[in-house]
Order: structure tokens, then sequence, then C-alpha cells
């Protein structure tokens, strides 16, 4: 018998309906690339060059590709986090070090499954496993910051060098941060109640003994949330992304923005924290910024700062960190930030 | 049976809370339900994912929205173990 005709009836439906599901998003990624040509340029006769069409074209064509991009993408990141668990993490990072455990800490916060309302409850359990200060907001950086959506979105837009690049600058802003910030001696400016409660009962882990039908359907709701929260935000960016495809001149940012000017980096980080947008809002705005000439390490800062340094984020850090070592987390992150802008316009330019 | 859904008021946390009670209905089954946004009482349970579902007094579930089969699969496993 093959391994096909061992399976189960019901395993093998699944995996029949998964084949067939990618199939077709396959064939719809291929059918966007040239549909929306043939049916503005050769059915309706649009000029290609008119900005009208072009704004179009932007408009149309990013939308059905950056839906395609994120269904694929967050689906195959949920089912794959959901073999790791945060209480997982909480034990395999409980009485680290700083430093090794920083590294871990980042490496864990992309890869674990995070909802930013479990933060309080993990910062306290994290603490309470032993876990250092410093390490559990390298945790708490890294996941936010290196979102599977962005990387994805970068990797669709500019190739893989440059979602690479977004990966390890992300790390590396999620471990030197958490890593100063431990040093700074920061427990005095930590909520008491976060070192007072005890973390009781038995700690039961998220993920285990979930079924791969309970993971896939996981990964269906997880693209149904998302979707369903951000296609306002995500309407908007491609909008004001196509807007500006077709209206503003080639060189509006090299002028304003470019390489040359000091503060361009700064203004993009301090521009991205009130800026409260799914990275995939952002995304296709960034794209077009880009074609009109803004830096790559600029970009990269704006979308960093958008991400992990967001306003609903600070208010629920509120809770567990005092206004002081808040304060200092948006300053170290921002710092960082904005050092990875500037490294990556030297090196890109 | 007491029934407590553990979660600070995100969307996923008022989800759990409704489909529990329409399990609940469903089921007919004599419970009281209860929803804890505390805190300090949610990690006193040892839960670090929300939403969390504790059954008297037991974490059954912790960091997702089970489907409404599976709900009810739990409720009325807890609700036979219980002693009468």
């Amino acid at each position: 018998m093959t391994i096909v005709e061992r399976m189960p009836t019901s395993t093998r439906r699944h995996w029949l309906t998964l084949s067939g599901a990618a199939a077709v998003w396959v064939a719809a990624y291929w059918v966007n690339g040239w549909l929306w040509d043939r049916f503005l340029y050769d059915r309706l006769g649009m000029n290609p060059t008119d900005r009208l069409t072009e704004t179009l074209h932007f408009f149309l064509y990013d939308t059905i590709k950056i839906g395609l991009m994120l269904v694929g993408i967050i689906f195959i990141v949920t089912v794959l986090r959901s073999y790791m668990s945060i209480e997982r993490t909480r034990a395999l990072l409980g009485g680290k070090r700083e430093g090794l455990g920083n590294v871990m800490a980042a490496g864990f916060g992309v890869i674990t499954p995070f909802c930013s309302c479990s933060a309080v409850p993990a910062f306290i359990g994290f603490v309470a496993a032993g876990v250092p200060i410093g390490v559990t907001l390298s945790f708490l950086i890294a996941s936010p910051l290196v979102n599977e959506i962005a990387v994805g979105l970068l990797f669709t837009m500019f190739g893989w060098q440059i979602a690479a690049i977004y990966i390890a600058a992300g790390l590396t802003v999620a471990i030197v941060a958490g890593w100063v910030l431990g040093r700074l001696g920061v427990q005095r400016w930590v909520e008491p109640f976060v070192f007072e409660t005890k973390l009781g009962g038995q700690i039961i882990d998220s993920t285990t003994g979930l079924t791969f039908d309970q993971r896939i359907q996981m990964g269906i709701e997880e693209v149904a949330t998302i979707l369903r929260k951000i296609w306002p935000y995500l309407l908007v960016g491609i909008g004001l992304g196509a807007a500006i495809h077709g209206w503003a001149p080639a060189d509006f940012f090299t002028r304003y923005a470019g390489p040359g000017n000091a503060f361009g980096v700064v203004v993009a980080v301090v521009i991205g924290i009130p800026l409260y947008s799914n990275a995939a809002g952002v995304m296709p705005l960034v794209q077009a910024l880009h074609d009109k000439g803004l830096p790559m390490g600029t970009m990269l800062a704006f979308m960093m700062s958008v991400v992990a340094l967001s306003l609903p984020e600070m208010i629920l850090l509120r809770r567990v960190l005092k206004p002081q070592l808040l304060a200092a987390f948006v300053a170290v992150v921002g710092t960082g930030i904005v050092a990875v802008g500037y490294l990556f316009n030297l090196i890109l330019a | 049976m007491i029934i407590k859904v553990l979660g600070p008021g995100c969307t996923n946390c008022k989800n759990l809370e409704r489909v529990t009670r329409e399990a609940v209905d469903a089921l007919g089954l004599t419970a009281t339900i209860e929803k804890v946004e505390d805190y300090p009482t949610i990690v006193g349970y040892g839960v670090m994912s929300t939403p969390a579902l504790v059954l008297d007094e037991t974490v059954v579930l912790s960091g997702r929205v089970p489907r409404p089969a599976e709900l009810r699969e739990l409720l009325s496993g807890h609700a036979s173990a219980l002693p009468s």
C-alpha cells in the first residue's frame, strides 16, 4: 500500500483539500500577474503611462497580490507556530542568564505564537519563572518586531535579501535593547504586583495535544481574524501607495529625505510611533515611497517603528512597567531602530 | 458547575465567553459563568495565554477559542465526571 492509501480517510481528505487550496492559490497569484494588464490596457484601452491608469493598476494588482500573500503567510506561519507555545518558551528561558538569555528570548519571540493581549500575563509568568527582566523584554520586543507579515511582504516586494536583513536587524535590536534595559537595573521600575503575583495552579501548555486538523483550523481562523481586523488599513495603505505611485514626482523623497538628509531616519521613526497600523497596512505605502526615492534604511526603520513601538502596545505595557521604564523602553528600542536605519542607508546606498 | 472565562477583554476573550454560554445553553447544563479580567487572578491559575477556560477550578484550555463541538465535548465530559 502506498503511504496515501495507509492514511486514515479523514487525514487523506484533509491533505487533498490542502493541496487543492494551494493549487488554487498559485493559480490566483499567476492570473493576477497578467489579468490587470489585459483588462485595463487591452480591454478598456487605457493608456499605461496615464497617471490614473497607473494608480488604478497599482491599486487592483496590489490589493489582490497582498491579499493572497497575507493568506498564505498567515496560514503557514500560524500552523507552524502551533507546534511551539509560550509555556514551553517560559520553561526554556527560566533561570537563563542575560546575554545568552537575550539571544534565546529574541529567537523565541519570533517563533512563539503570542497575542499581545497576553503580554501582561506572559510578563508576570516569565518573571515568576526566574527569567530576568531584560531577557523578558527581548522576547516582548522581538515578537511584534519580527512580524511574519512584514517579513513576507518585504520578501514579495524587495526579495529575500531585504527580508533576511530585516529579520537579522530586528533580532539584533531585540537582543541589544533587552540586554541594555536589563543592565540598567530596571527591577525598581516594574510594577510591584508583578513580583507579588504567584503563578499558581498547573501550567497547562496551550498547544499540546492539538491534532493536525485543529492546527489547520487555527490557521484558517487566524487568517480570517487578521484579515477582518486589518482590511480597512490595508485598503488605505494601498490607496495611499497608489496615489503616491501615480502622482508624486519620481525623486520626491530623494530631495527631502534622501541619504544626504541627516534627520530623515529619526523623523521616520518618530512618525512611526503614533501610527497604529498592522505591518500589512504600511507595506504598500512603503513600496510606493521607496519607488519615489525613499532610502531603504529609512524605510526599514519606519516599518520597525510602526510595528514595535505602537501606542496600543505601550498602553498595555504600562500595566506592568512604570513610566520611567516605559520611557527607557521607547528610548532604547527607538535608538536601536534609528541605528539600523542609518546603518542600512550607508550599506545599501 | 462553576465556569470561569479568563481574559482581559480582547476580542477572543469575549468570543470564548459567548460560545461558552451558547454551549451551556445547548447542553442544558446548570452552571454559573463568570468572566475574570483581573491579571493577578488570571496568572494565579497558571495561565499565560488568554483566553482560558476554567471548569470548577481546573484549567481545561488556554490560548484559543475552541470550536462549538469541542467546547460541548469538554463541558459534557467534565459534567459527567462530577460526583452526583
